[in-house]
């Protein structure tokens, strides 16, 4: 059993550290242990280097009222082990920075940084991520005694961008406001004629405070809040509180299999509008057009099984809506079958199409150990060579009781990204279509308790890759609500994609990644 | 190829169709209604009141369904009709509302004649605005039929259409962007977010909507916004549909 494999890497990390691993124990996702602060980042150093764990989240608590101080969070997943370690350790002011050691702990620790005022000490990198000139002085909104709707003083001081300085080596300067409509951000590029030579991404501009204002809200309305983190994974992003919510809770089966259904055609929705994307990026009108009306038919689909165009408010606290009735279930099968052929013209179209091939092969590289060493996740990762899916790897909802393959590609190009989204598409009609037919009748709803006091998480595959939601519960009531949009990790893969490729190719580049802003920046 | 390209079927809904697309939104029937407030408690943005009627506040509305869900007397259903405003207090909906027409002032219509080029400006929405406004331009909306285009460059625009509710990072980017658009300019608040803020506004790190910070013109309800809704309110405000 796996089981075992878990409990023996923890019996080895007592071994080594001793009375220093303070506690541990069985939890809901796998384990859970404390370790003595010192300690704290030479352990997941350890399970990293030695084990082949991978950091998925890493977040930080404001505990001083009930422990007299903060701590922070690590949660780990093994190659071929279904269970999660949750490490968690006390801090005061500092930390031990890992990022020298393990790239992608870089955005954690920034944010972490930036939220609760710590120090992450040894960062090569500490400018704020989050939190943008002309605000806070001292104050970091994610501690306990800043209220969600404080005013924070503000505080003049000034980002410096990262930029090569040369001969010939200029800045270009785009965003946050873009020429299409697209999310904001600002993109800084040093380029020597057309060729980038970096590219540094600043994000935080659509930060909500979607995170204080989830803690302490009633479950109703942070699942609603939840659906509008980021809202084109409005499905996932709530899938994955209700998974962290409902722990130990048991949803009726046909709401699993609802569940499900719900998020393929959140997929199918979104790769079909990434697709479509490229086509225009690379001026083939035509496919463009069509592609973009398969998106509008499955958005009219949403709307007439659920109501709403992209899905929400079909998820409920232990269930769904009712949904899915048997004229519903023809419609879905009729429309998914035409959109499905439809789509494998239109892709044909643009791959016979030299030109169309000449923009997107070899086009904004991602090697497969870059992607390694970010955890990039979800079908951009999966374009090189990233074989993660949480729908296989951590099975939620009915997934372990459905067929489906989980498309791999090494290239890690534009043309690999889109094969990914295209050939997922097709997964994902042929996944709904199964669960249409093994979707038992009787009651699609139930109401879950609150959940046990203690740390509890969700892990979704959304469109965009790897979602997780983790919520920290005293007393039925949600005090710390960490949200982990899969940008997050994909995010700093475009900054190497796009190296050497030509700033014009830039749009197309950011297109195949298709990231979301506003699930970034929270 | 060319043939299968040549005898598609028609896709675009023509202006006739569009108008009979109905977009609902909550309204409780009065006969119904014993004003018990159980949906204005499950409402997850305190959009319903039922201090002396029965109303809804579409400029916070998420269309989540969670109050039809809990009415016991199916008072409650979508039967409401989902149409932008030019002022926020007419988002206000009861089942005596009558809704009064969206019109901009004269000097304005006469400048920017039957056309609108527009400036979207997402000050911190989920995206999901973003979305609908995409949709506007598929096959089946297409929006530049009625001569209303996007454009890249607020100098190019008559209109910015603004969504989200105004984070404090993005707060000066959508200042410079009001600043570079020429006289005369609309602005229009798109989306629950864009006109109350809801549900994530008001917080440390983001404001309660766009008419705090500029003059809004139109408010644009929906959560987000349905195509049909936008193309309307933009026809209606150009004095284009003879909506009564
Ligand atoms: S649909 Fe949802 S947000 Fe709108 S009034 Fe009903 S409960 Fe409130």
């Amino acid at each position: 059993m796996s089981e075992d494999g878990l409990e023996g890497i923890v019996k080895e990390l007592r071994r080594e550290i001793g009375e220093d691993l303070r506690h541990s124990g069985p939890w809901d996702r796998g384990m859970q242990c404390e370790v003595e602060r010192s300690h704290l980042a030479g352990a997941v150093g350890t399970l990293i280097a030695k084990h082949g764990a991978s950091m998925v989240s890493m977040h930080a608590t404001d505990d001083r009222q009930s422990r007299g101080s903060f701590a922070l969070h690590y949660l780990l997943s093994f190659p071929s082990k279904r269970e999660l370690l949750m490490l968690s350790g006390e801090t005061d002011g500092s930390f031990t920075s890992l990022t020298p050691q393990i790239y992608h702990a870089n955005w954690y620790e920034r944010e972490v940084m930036d939220m609760f005022g710590l120090v992450a000490t040894g960062h090569p990198d500490p400018r704020p991520l989050v939190l943008h000139d002309g605000w806070y002085k001292g104050s970091h909104p994610l501690r306990k005694h800043i209220g969600c709707d404080d005013g924070l003083a503000p505080e003049r001081r000034r980002y410096e961008f990262n930029v090569l300085k040369g001969d010939g080596v200029f800045e270009v300067p785009v965003g946050p406001v873009h020429a299409g409509v697209i999310e904001p951000g600002h993109f800084r590029f040093s380029a020597a004629g057309e060729s980038i030579l970096n590219l540094e991404v600043r994000l935080g501009y659509v930060h909500r405070g979607v995170e204080k204002c989830l803690e302490g809200a009633p479950p109703g309305r942070a699942l609603r809040m939840t659906e509008r983190i980021s809202g084109d994974n409005g499905v996932a992003h709530s899938l994955a509180f209700c998974q962290a919510y409902e722990a130990g809770h048991d949803v009726p089966p046909r709401a699993q299999y609802a569940r499900c259904i719900l998020a393929e055609l959140e997929r199918v929705y979104n790769h079909l509008g990434d697709i479509a994307g490229l086509a225009l990026d690379t001026a083939f009108a035509v496919p463009a057009a069509d592609i973009y009306a398969l998106r509008e038919v499955m958005l009219g689909l949403n709307a007439r099984i659920t109501g709403h165009r992209m899905l929400w408010g079909a998820v409920t606290l232990g269930g769904t809506r009712d949904l899915l009735s048997e004229a519903d279930v023809d419609d879905v099968q009729g429309t998914l079958m035409k959109v499905g052929n439809e789509l494998r013209t239109s892709v044909e179209r643009m791959r016979s199409s030299p030109s169309f091939m000449d923009r997107v092969d070899t086009t904004g590289i991602v090697e497969e150990k870059v992607a390694r060493d970010l955890r990039v996740v979800g079908p951009i990762g999966r374009a090189s060579g990233q074989d993660l899916d949480v729908r296989r790897d951590h099975p939620y909802e009915a997934y372990s009781k459905l067929n489906f393959r989980v498309p791999l590609f090494r290239e890690g190009d534009v043309s690999a990204r889109m094969n990914v989204r295209v050939q997922e598409v097709d997964e994902s009609i042929s996944l709904v279509m199964e669960a249409l037919d093994r979707m038992p009748s009787g009651g699609g709803s139930s109401r879950p308790g609150p959940p046990r006091d203690g740390v509890h998480v969700g892990l979704v595959e959304a469109p965009s890759g790897e979602l997780v939601h983790i919520i920290h519960t005293e007393g039925g009531k949600v005090v710390r609500h960490k949200v982990r949009d899969p940008s997050f990790c994909n995010w700093p893969a475009i900054q190497e994609a796009v190296l050497g490729d030509i700033v014009p190719d830039f749009p197309l580049i950011n297109k195949s990644f298709s990231l979301s802003y506003a699930g970034n920046d929270l | 190829m060319m043939q299968s390209m040549l005898f598609k079927k028609r896709r675009t809904l023509s202006l006739r169709e569009l108008l009979d697309q109905r977009v609902g939104c909550p309204l409780a029937d009065p006969l119904i209604c014993d004003m018990c407030g159980k949906c204005s408690e499950a409402c997850p943005t305190q959009a319903i009141s039922v201090s002396d009627r029965w109303s809804v506040d579409l400029g916070k509305c998420l269309w989540c369904g969670d109050c039809l869900e809990t009415c016991e007397k199916g008072a409650l259903s979508m039967a409401g009709g989902c149409e932008a405003a030019g002022r926020r207090q007419d988002l206000i909906l009861s089942a005596e509302t009558e809704r009064s027409a969206l019109r901009l002032k004269d000097e304005t219509r006469k400048v920017l004649g039957r056309s609108l080029a527009i400036r979207e400006v997402d000050a911190g929405s989920c995206n999901g605005c973003e979305v609908e406004v995409n949709s506007l331009s598929n096959p089946m909306y297409d929006l530049e039929r009625f001569g209303i285009r996007m454009v890249a460059s607020p100098r190019h625009a008559d209109m910015l259409l603004v969504t989200g509710p105004v984070t404090r990072n993005m707060l000066p980017a959508l200042m410079k962007t009001y600043a570079a658009t020429p006289e005369p300019k609309l602005i229009a608040a798109l989306g629950t977010c864009a006109i109350s803020g809801c549900p994530f506004g008001n917080s440390y790190a983001s404001g309660k909507g766009v008419s705090d910070v500029l003059p809004v013109d139109i408010f644009i309800p929906g959560c987000p916004p349905h195509p049909r809704t936008i193309i309307m309110a933009l026809l209606e405000a150009l004095g284009r549909l003879q909506v009564t």
